[in-house]
């Protein structure tokens, strides 16, 4: 109790004044803030206010991340970060027991605790390894992959002295909590190098499984827009007319880490042409995911036959989680479609025709087809 | 307490302001340098950038190929760090010592995609001298004052979320006047767009051709501030803008670089195609005209280099080709070892060239170009050099490098 009054004191009077009503108008102020400059002038007079706060306010600027906008919440970021910055530097102290509340709280959104993990750890060396083990499965991801990253720091030091079991242990309770693509290939890779096999597409939730169809004709990007009969019905006995002639559904599978879905090879290695990739996802509830797309080819995402994302760019970078939209499974069966559309760019790298689609739940994790 | 906080900072910002207004002449204010020339009428650069000239070297907490720049003193750089580098930094270090005043970070509103080659911290910040604008490949664009103040706030991306390249959006953002002006162009929303520097407002937006680009604004300087303009390059298309209003004034319809940016002189401006064409821009008649043009100038990544009367065009093969700003006759070339992504910048008689593995290359311009040194930095380098106050200043991934003889 001595020690909780004495640090409000020393708060209180360490540095400005501004009162916590005041301070609460200045956030309400800097929290209408929206597109197009809306709000500026409001927030930036309330931004200089409020950067006046003393550290025993932080916690206070941090908890109106929970309800701002991602344009706010950065206002708010950095009049933290400037308060912080100045108050470390001044008094080589921040109010380290609210911070790791509020990390610790997890009723608070990820922004606000990853923040104050931001400055509680710049105050408080000791606080990242007394708190990351605790993060493994962390609602916030950001806390979660730096936890992650330690049990990988961990497994590797253990490789380097030798101890290759504990180093296995480490990189799979750190793959079972991992949710970024980058840490899961290279726990993947770690491990296989000692011996454990992971199957990493189904750990990504990548789907390998295809029904694929065409080319159906792209000539001048034209068949971007036109819907051409798999878009029409799933049949997957039917054949349709295609640009060389009749086509039919046949089996195609994804290959390597990140399940590609090559119709170079799976269809005919042609510029100016449309594919289609379908399958049939089994899901023993509703759920709402995520299908998470990476493609340099112009692309379209039906889910039960409503067309949930489309990208019509060509060649312009390709990387894991390229897009991302959001569907809800039924229970039962789903189909899955996707339309792949080639251009006639000439360049040799612009002949890759492929995606790779993996399904996720909201915080990342894989879900796969339940059959 | 609070009238005292409030009264020091008065007192920095009075200060501040004296060393603003006495420090112009030597500040590096925007990508290629305050006139988009990567030209400094320094002297006294060390030709050697070794351990000897190693004034300091300052460690970054985020990646980046977003180049320094330099006002009042200050160096500010912009980072990203974060699995998906979606965690904005910038930094403000001071020029001196190197110690680190200040850093902001943000959370990026739009999409951090990009070529693992790169990062999103790829665009040059810009400054007026009083306030720095920073932009990501989020297409998010903060404005702070040298105190690290914000001042504004906008995701271009947030707004417009189809706006985006995921290689990555690099071109670097341009103060001319008082507009920001920041050009994304993309297979999504392409358009650019000029915002008031003082209140984040926009001033105007205009839908630019749908094509990848990473070239930047550049400024085409007229015979008053009052009188500047903006050259925006598109794939197909250069074009002269007001920037207060975006009104185009004039425009060469004809294949552009998309990531080597023009380069001006006075009224010539340098336009790098499947060569380079040399133009004059015409004020009382609002032309354009062609000069000449030069297959053999041929372009690599970085922009062109003009000076005295010569313009030196680094080739995707590592060739540093010297010819004349006149006519475009070659009149020397000299092989470094690339690639190159960096612009080179001349200081003195020297021009200074980073390629991406950080060899640092020193070549001594004259009758004949000659490699007088050359030395390592660490890999991976992607941002141009910036001079100021006798020093030159490289950004690797990891660190600014500050190289100056000691006084």
């Amino acid at each position: 109790m001595i020690v909780a009054w004495t640090s409000i004191c020393f708060w209180a009077l360490s540095a400005g004044s501004l009162p916590d009503e005041e301070l609460r108008t200045h956030l309400a102020a800097i929290c209408q803030v929206d597109q197009q400059g809306k709000g500026h002038a409001q927030a930036a007079e309330a931004w200089s206010q409020l950067a006046q706060a003393n550290a025993g306010q932080l916690n206070l600027m941090l908890g109106a991340l929970d309800t701002a906008n991602p344009l706010a919440a950065n206002w708010i970021r950095t009049v933290v970060d400037a308060v912080a910055e100045r108050e470390l530097a001044r008094t080589g102290r921040l109010p380290l027991a609210d911070l790791e509340g509020l990390v610790l709280d997890r009723s608070h959104g990820p922004k606000t605790r990853e923040l104050a993990f931001v400055w509680l750890v710049q105050a408080d060396h000791a606080a990242r390894e007394r708190l990351l083990p605790g993060m493994l499965n962390d609602p916030c991801l950001t806390l979660r992959r730096m936890a992650v990253e330690r049990l990988m720091n961990q497994g590797r030091d253990l490789v380097e002295q030798g101890d290759k079991p504990q180093a296995v242990k480490r990189y799979e309770q750190a793959l079972a909590a991992a949710r970024d693509v980058d840490q899961v290939r290279a726990l993947g890779e770690r491990l296989n190098k000692l011996g454990v096999e992971v199957d990493l597409p189904r750990k990504l939730g990548y789907v390998v499984g295809w029904q694929v169809i065409g080319p159906f004709d792209n000539v001048g990007d034209k068949g971007y827009e036109v819907a051409y009969g798999p878009e029409k019905e799933v049949n997957q006995q039917a054949e349709y007319p295609g640009k060389q002639g009749p086509v039919r559904w046949k089996p195609g599978e994804g290959t390597g880490p990140f399940a590609t879905v090559d119709l170079n090879k799976l269809l005919v290695m042609e510029k100016g042409v449309v594919g289609y990739a379908l399958n049939e996802f089994h899901s023993s509830r509703e759920q709402e995911v995520e299908f998470r797309v990476s493609s340099a080819n112009a692309v379209k995402l039906w889910l039960n036959g409503r067309l949930i994302d489309e990208h019509h760019v060509y060649h312009s970078g390709v990387q894991p989680d390229q897009y991302v939209s959001r569907g809800t499974l039924q229970a039962g069966r789903n189909t899955i479609l996707v339309k792949l559309c080639q251009n006639e760019q000439t360049q040799d790298w612009a002949k890759v025709w492929q995606f790779q689609l993996r399904v996720c739940d909201l915080q990342g994790a894989a879900v796969n087809s339940e059959r | 307490m609070a009238v005292t906080m409030h009264q020091a900072g008065i007192c920095r910002g009075i200060l501040l302001a004296l060393i603003v207004l006495g420090a112009t002449g030597a500040d590096w204010r925007q990508f290629r340098g305050t006139d988009n020339r990567s030209v400094s009428d320094d002297k006294g650069l060390p030709t050697a950038c070794g351990p000897e000239t190693l004034a300091w070297k300052a460690p970054l907490p985020g990646r980046g190929p977003a180049g320094p720049i330099v006002v009042a003193g200050r160096v500010f750089v912009a980072a990203s760090s974060g699995g998906g580098q979606d965690c904005l930094r910038l930094l403000c270090l001071d020029a001196q010592s190197g110690k680190q005043l200040w850093q902001r970070q943000m959370w990026a509103t739009g999409s951090t995609v990009h070529n693992s080659f790169g990062a999103v911290a790829d665009c040059t910040p810009a400054s007026d001298g009083r306030l720095v604008v920073a932009l990501w490949s989020s297409n998010d664009l903060a404005c702070f004052d040298l105190e690290g103040n914000l001042k504004w706030f906008r995701g271009l991306g947030y707004e417009s979320p189809t706006t985006r390249n995921d290689v990555g959006m690099a071109s670097s953002p341009l103060i001319v006047q008082d507009t920001v002006v920041v050009q994304l162009e993309n297979y999504g929303a392409s358009f650019a767009t000029g915002i008031d520097l003082q209140t984040g407002q926009t001033r105007w937006r205009q839908a630019r051709e749908q094509a990848s680009n990473w070239t930047s604004p550049t400024v085409l300087r007229g015979p008053t501030p009052a009188e500047d303009l903006v050259l925006l390059q598109s794939r197909s298309r250069l074009s002269v803008h007001d920037p207060r209003s975006g009104r185009e004034l004039a425009a060469r319809d004809h294949f552009c670089h998309t990531i080597a940016s023009s380069t001006t002189v006075g009224d010539r401006i340098y336009r790098p195609n499947d060569g380079i064409e040399a133009l004059r821009w015409d004020a009382a008649t609002r032309q354009l005209v062609t000069l000449w043009d030069e297959s053999r100038l041929k372009s690599g990544n970085p922009c062109p280099v003009v000076h005295n009367g010569r313009i030196y065009v680094t080739k995707s093969a590592g060739i540093v080709v010297c010819a004349s700003a006149e006519d475009g006759n070659t009149l020397w070339q000299v092989r470094l070892k690339g690639p190159f992504w960096a612009t080179p910048v001349i200081a003195g008689a020297h021009l200074y060239a980073v390629n991406h593995a950080g060899l640092m290359q020193v070549v001594q311009l004259g009758e004949e170009g000659k490699l007088v040194w050359s030395g390592e930095l660490e890999p991976g380098v992607l941002a141009s050099p910036a001079v100021s106050d006798g020093a030159i200043y490289f950004r690797t991934d990891g660190h600014v490098w500050k190289f100056a003889n000691k006084r």
